[in-house]
């Protein structure tokens, strides 16, 4: 049998190679971690950790405070320097860069910080623009692009606000549209919902529901919230026929692929896998951390 | 840590923010908007009380010195010796140590509350070297603002003399001026002009240093600001003393 001059075998050839040339840098982990060391004076702060976020996927970063989550936020940004090991952004190799070339690659990454790190000299628009208007773009290009992720926060009217006139929400809610002003394939969370009412915490786990599902963001989510690691990991996002986004639970028949959990503590990995697998693992550590007693 | 090998850390961090934001001139984006808006907080707003300080101390010169001069039947030469002592000395270390108060302690201030609220690494993930956006605008500021304000210290100190020793000593202006104009040479005030030039740049390096080094929450922004504020005015005495001796080896067979 022939499909026009080609055979069916060379068209599947063809289809094939198309597909690899399409998904090949799907392949390559947005982010990379190799035994990666760190130590402040004789305080070992990670031990060798190794891990891979693949594309579109978050990775929840739990453990207790000092147990380095953070720390390998700021390692992903290039804010510190691993004593040994390598880590790769976007299959790059980033601990040897000097500052200069780190400005490169932190343009691919959003950061959204704790309590939110507005200037607090800027108004919202401009902290949301304060990334494009460095880059000198266009003024109506900012405008509409700031415009457009302020809506994705669900913050429009608070365009003119200055942080001060803020809730501790609305600041984090900020925090994110300005991370994902440029539109980065990565965003990093360090503990977004720190300090936040229980609705509110919601509305910033559905903004990373939202990344993950509908942008194919592939994120770093740290937290020791167990109601973050719930909706994070047993909800996703879909889109009706109006436009509308909902937010659905994965049910007993499904498990959600592009959500991993992983535990740290004291510097170094003690679990890494489903939330599922989380909540089976026989750890007094895990399970004290899980249901707090 | 011994104080030796901290001190060697500071000079080392100091020596580092120094060559980060004269790179900062080189390369793009430069920020000119924040040049001037640091020109105008620091400059402007420092005018007041700098010229305010030179009032006064040239005042306070006459008040002092008029009656040893008069002792000796120098007292034509009170102009000359409040010029002479405001341009070479008094005026450059006055404004440079109200500056670094004023100015230092609110550049520490500012940077250190951005550092501990996490303003300054949200800047850096960003993609904004923090010291090509904050370092070299508010050094260029200092460096140019300072010898204005030394300039309008030395005037207005010399016009507080003039008018302390005509209205407590009767002294004639014309002679009190006339004198400062015969006292002064280019040489002083080439000197006069010189010092603020590193007084300013001192200030600028160790305040936005103290303050991009601040740790330990609101309580480190204090000690930021004290040790900014304290170190300038020590490193501006010292680099007076060793200022003084440069100018005057160089302009050697004047006045000096």
């Amino acid at each position: 049998m022939s499909l026009g001059d080609k055979t069916i075998n060379e068209k599947i050839d063809e289809i094939e190679s198309e597909m690899v040339d399409r998904f090949a840098g799907r392949l390559i982990p947005a982010i990379e971690f190799r035994d990666v060391d760190l130590a402040f004076d004789d305080q070992i702060i990670l031990d060798k950790v190794s891990f891979k976020l693949r594309r579109g996927e978050t990775k929840l970063v739990l453990g207790g405070s000092g147990s380095g989550k953070s720390t390998i936020i700021n390692l992903v940004l290039g804010l510190l320097k691993p004593d040994g090991g390598e880590i790769f952004v976007d299959g790059e190799e980033i601990s040897g860069l000097d500052d200069q070339e780190l400005m490169r690659v932190r343009k691919k990454i959003g950061m959204v910080f704790q309590e939110g790190a507005l200037f607090d000299s800027l108004s919202v628009f401009e902290n949301v623009a304060y990334r494009l208007t460095e880059e000198n773009v266009d003024p109506d290009e900012i405008e509409h692009e700031v415009r457009r992720m302020l809506h994705f926060v669900d913050l429009d009217d608070a365009i003119d606000k200055m942080p001060s006139e803020l809730s501790g929400g609305m600041r984090r809610r900020v925090g994110i549209a300005r991370a994902l002003v440029g539109n980065p394939s990565i965003v990093l969370f360090d503990e977004p919902t720190a300090g936040l009412d229980p609705p509110t915490a919601r509305t910033i786990c559905e903004l990373a529901i939202k990344l993950r599902d509908l942008e194919d963001v592939s994120s770093i989510f740290v937290t020791h919230e167990m109601n973050n690691l719930e909706y994070i990991s047993s909800e996703y996002a879909i889109v009706d026929g109006k436009g509308q986004v909902h937010f659905v639970e994965e049910g007993q028949s499904l498990c959600l692929i592009n959500t991993e959990v992983m535990m740290l503590r004291q510097g170094s990995i003690i679990f890494s896998g489903k939330d599922e697998q989380l909540r089976k693992v026989d750890d007094p550590y895990i399970h004290k951390f899980i249901r707090g007693k | 840590m011994n104080p030796v090998t901290k001190f060697l850390f500071e000079l080392q961090g100091i020596t580092l923010l120094l060559w980060r934001s004269i790179r900062g001139l080189r390369r793009k984006p430069r920020y000119f908007g924040e040049i001037i808006t640091q020109l105008d907080s620091i400059g402007v707003g420092s005018i007041w009380i700098v010229i305010l300080t030179g009032f006064f101390t040239g005042g306070v010169l006459i008040l002092q010195g008029y009656p040893t001069l008069a002792y000796y039947g120098a007292q034509s030469s009170a102009g000359q010796s409040v010029a002479t002592a405001l341009v070479r000395e008094l005026g450059p270390v006055l404004s440079a140590l109200m500056v670094a108060g004023r100015v230092g302690s609110a550049i520490s201030a500012e940077l250190g509350s951005m550092v501990v609220s996490q303003q300054i690494d949200a800047m850096r993930a960003l993609g904004t070297s923090p010291a090509r956006k904050l370092v070299t605008p508010r050094i260029i500021a200092l460096v140019v603002s300072l010898p204005l304000l030394t300039v309008a210290a030395d005037m207005c100190g010399i016009l507080g003399g003039g008018i302390i020793a005509q209205q407590l000593y009767n002294l004639d202006l014309t002679v009190y001026i006339t004198s400062a104009q015969m006292g002064l040479s280019i040489t002083d005030l080439l000197a006069g002009i010189s010092k603020p030039l590193v007084f300013g740049l001192i200030i600028g390096l160790v305040s936005c240093h103290k303050g991009l080094t601040t740790t330990g929450g609101t309580v480190g922004v204090g000690r930021s600001v004290t040790s900014a504020v304290v170190q300038s005015s020590v490193c501006i005495i010292i680099a007076d003393f060793f200022l003084s001796k440069i100018l005057q080896n160089f302009f050697s067979g004047t006045i000096f």
